[in-house]
């Protein structure tokens, strides 16, 4: 059960082209990642071996699940990431042949270091430092009325803020998570005034900031390197050595070069990796309408996959809860309970279960879908006269009968309504699918707001708001077509 | 019964049905709607079971129809105690007619005559001669058949659940306050008419009203009901002469004025 789409996907592939596999490689959702995820993807394909890039699929936790699942073949990593975050019981100071034999047993090969370490530092606006005089991370202990916004993810980890706070003694009470794209221009317009930074960020030079030496030597060092399954080892030995290759070719001042062209002067992280490996770009992509119509395929199928499954769930389940009514609150509390997980939180439940992609999505949407359908499916049967009830009853008709021809019409409207409700609410959550990989009009969202482009988040943002509106419409016609004349002039009554 | 086509009026062509509540009671949480009360109503007679609110005469009539199941005591339906299993056989012999006709909002008149009969799997034909047949009995227009619930008047509503009850020619009626909703004028002219289909169809009918004159109107037997007990079972002669107590009397008072003020 747990891996049936992909085992269905495997089953329709199989005839003939097993071996034929294309390597799936997996990038985080920021600028770096993908970069890196598309030097191995430009790499594998002037070498013949074929790859897939999968972009963009949200924090370490998604990445480091889906390669232990086999879901993604290669991604790349930081070995900081590894011994803090990944591995358990692991010298803080390990160097990658330690890690090699850690992740051995768990079928992940590592390669050697890419060149440049992308350690975490903390950054302020240089004219600030310079007049507070700050220098050291040390010197921060001073200012205690210092203002910190600090990428959510930094807020969070062993190796990040908790443990930096304690090294230091920092007294800073002021302390927010932001995104981490955002956190730039907040320290740059001075809404906060520390926030951390990536050493290899093209940003620090474009806004002028100054880097904070870590003078206790507490942050790890975060050599980039790829991880990938040693099955790979096997079946494309060829996708290894493209690998090996990158290995010690990217510098620090190589990468932040890399990083600008991208995030500064709005290249394509594809070309720029072309370039790197000199080889000539791709073709500049889909058009524009192509490229929407495929998001649309890819969000349609969600929502309306996710839908037509929870219909098939939810609508029986509203009618027990009706007839019975334990059933019913043990029922509307599940229901209420699975909503109240916050979304993000919903897709990457779905991962250990489904992988990453399409159906984890679907999933964690048909989850979505089930309360406001059941809840209405129940309130609309409960709300049925008694007298109407009874009528049906003492006609003679057997149950079943009556909530066919009865019972259901008479719910028809509030039904509708759950169902409507749950597929505008779909329409929108679906645009964090992308973040597990599924695509539709949330990659354009992550990627804007990855490159700070607004052009691109409203390329997702609006077909998301047109398509909920369009849903809407289109349910609006469907209850005028279903719903006979009687009820209508009741309602008007 | 399925071969029985388009008999209004066959009274010798199939038997009515007989009920009887033997030593019945039911209770409602704390309230005893019905209390130790044996009643029986001969195939194909007439009685009315009268009573204030609260009496118990709906609860007595829905216990006949397994709409509601007696704590203690037992329905009889020809001799027979009734079970579960044989409920929905029963109801779809009995035509039940409540105070504004139940009616489904979300169909015409046709539709909701029609819902038995296709489940029963009468064809369409048959189906539609045996509605044209019932306009004619309860004096509506075919044109009614068309409309909704909510396009009629509260009278012609009446009319339609009447219909719909008398649809497969059921061998008993059962009507809880089926004029209850209507204006003076319309419940005045619906007595004469189920006066007239009550005797024309010679089916066992039991009615359940609060009006005394229009249960003695409608029937020759009226049994009165209070707190959930038979007080007194006769004809109108009875009630008037021999009252069982002051509480009898007072009904029949209260009664006596009602439909001279309504004339």
């Amino acid at each position: 059960m747990r891996r049936l789409p992909c085992l269905c996907l495997l089953l329709c592939l199989l005839p003939g082209l097993a071996a034929a596999a294309p390597v799936r490689i997996g990038s985080k959702q920021f600028t770096e990642s993908v970069i890196l995820g598309e030097l191995a993807r430009v790499g594998a394909q002037q070498a013949g071996v074929a790859a897939v890039h999968r972009r963009e699929l949200g924090g370490t936790s998604i990445l480091w699940t889906a390669l232990l699942h086999g879901d993604i073949d290669v991604y790349p990593e930081y070995t900081g990431t590894l011994t803090h975050e990944l591995l358990k019981g692991v010298a803080p100071d390990a160097d990658i042949a330690t890690l090699r034999a850690r992740l051995r047993p768990l079928g992940i090969g590592i390669t050697d270091a890419l060149g440049f370490d992308n350690t975490y530092a903390l950054g302020m606006r240089g004219d600030r430092a310079a007049a507070l005089g700050i220098r050291d991370i040390s010197d921060l202990r001073a200012h205690p009325g210092l203002r910190f916004g600090f990428s959510n993810e930094f807020m969070h980890r062993q190796d990040g803020w908790p443990g930096l706070r304690g090294r230091y003694g920092l007294p800073q009470a002021q302390v927010r998570g932001l995104d981490h794209a955002l956190s730039y221009r907040a320290v740059a317009s001075g809404a906060v005034d520390v926030t951390d930074l990536y050493g290899t960020d093209a940003e620090i030079p474009y806004y002028h900031l100054r880097t904070l030496a870590d003078d206790l030597h507490y942050f790890p060092r975060y050599q980039a390197v790829y991880l990938y399954r040693l099955a790979l080892e096997r079946s494309a030995p060829a996708m290894l050595r493209v690998l090996d290759d990158l290995a010690g070719r990217i510098d620090e001042g190589t990468m932040r070069r890399m990083n600008a062209e991208v995030k500064l002067h709005g290249m394509k992280d594809g070309a720029v990796a072309a370039a790197l490996l000199g080889v000539p770009a791709d073709a500049d992509g889909a058009g524009f309408w192509p490229r929407l119509a495929q998001r649309t395929v890819e969000h349609v199928k969600l929502v309306a996959v996710s839908l037509s499954l929870a219909l098939l769930l939810a609508i029986p389940l509203g009618i027990l809860a009706a007839r019975l009514r334990w059933l019913g609150q043990v029922v509307l509390g599940l229901a209420g309970v699975l909503q109240t997980v916050p979304s993000l939180a919903m897709f990457v439940f779905m991962i250990p279960l489904f992988g990453i992609g399409t159906w984890p999505a679907i999933a964690a949407l048909f989850l979505y879908s089930l309360l406001p359908i059941v809840r209405n499916t129940h309130a609309g049967l409960a709300g049925i006269a008694p007298e109407l009830r009874e009528s049906a009853a003492a006609l003679g008709l057997p149950p079943a009968v009556r909530l066919r021809a009865v019972e259901l019409p008479l719910a028809l409207r509030p039904i509708l309504a759950g169902v409507k409700i749950a597929a505008v609410i779909n329409v929108g959550t679906a645009t964090l699918a992308a973040l597990i990989g599924a695509g539709g009009y949330g990659q354009p969202i992550l990627t804007g707001i990855r490159l700070d482009d607004i052009r691109l988040i409203l390329e997702g943002a609006v077909p998301a708001a047109v398509l909920a509106l369009l849903v809407q419409a289109a349910f609006e016609l469907v209850e005028r077509l279903l719903t006979p004349r009687g009820p209508r002039l009741q309602a008007r009554q | 019964m399925a071969t029985r086509v388009s008999d209004v009026s066959g009274p010798e062509a199939h038997p009515a049905i007989a009920f009887a509540l033997e030593r019945a009671g039911k209770r409602f949480g704390t309230v005893q709607a019905l209390h130790d009360v044996s009643l029986e109503f001969a195939a194909g007679t007439t009685t009315a079971l009268i009573g204030s609110s609260g009496s118990g005469k709906s609860t007595a009539l829905r216990l006949l129809l397994g709409l509601e199941w007696p704590d203690q005591g037992c329905v009889r339906v020809d001799g027979r105690p009734l079970e579960r299993a044989r409920v929905l056989a029963l109801r779809r012999r009995v035509g039940y007619v409540i105070q504004d006709g139940g009616l489904f909002p979300h169909l015409t008149v046709s539709g909701n005559l029609a819902l038995l009969p296709r489940h029963l799997r009468w064809d369409r034909e048959r189906i539609r001669e045996r509605a044209h047949e019932l306009t004619t009995l309860t004096h509506l227009p075919p044109s009614v058949l068309a409309r909704y619930p909510a396009e009629l008047s509260g009278g012609q509503r009446q009319r339609v659940a009447l219909m719909r009850a008398l649809m497969p020619d059921p061998d008993a009626l059962l009507l809880d306050e089926p004029l209850g909703a209507l204006d003076p004028v319309v419940r005045h002219e619906l007595q004469d008419e189920l006066k007239a289909i009550f005797r024309r169809l010679g089916k066992t009918v039991v009615v359940v009203t609060h009006d005394l004159a229009e249960a003695a109107w409608l029937a020759p037997r009226l049994v009165l009901l209070r707190d959930g007990a038979v007080l007194q079972d006769g004809g109108l002669a009875d009630f008037r002469e021999r009252p069982a107590d002051a509480f009898v009397t007072r009904f029949v008072e209260a009664g006596r004025r009602l439909p001279e003020r309504a004339r």
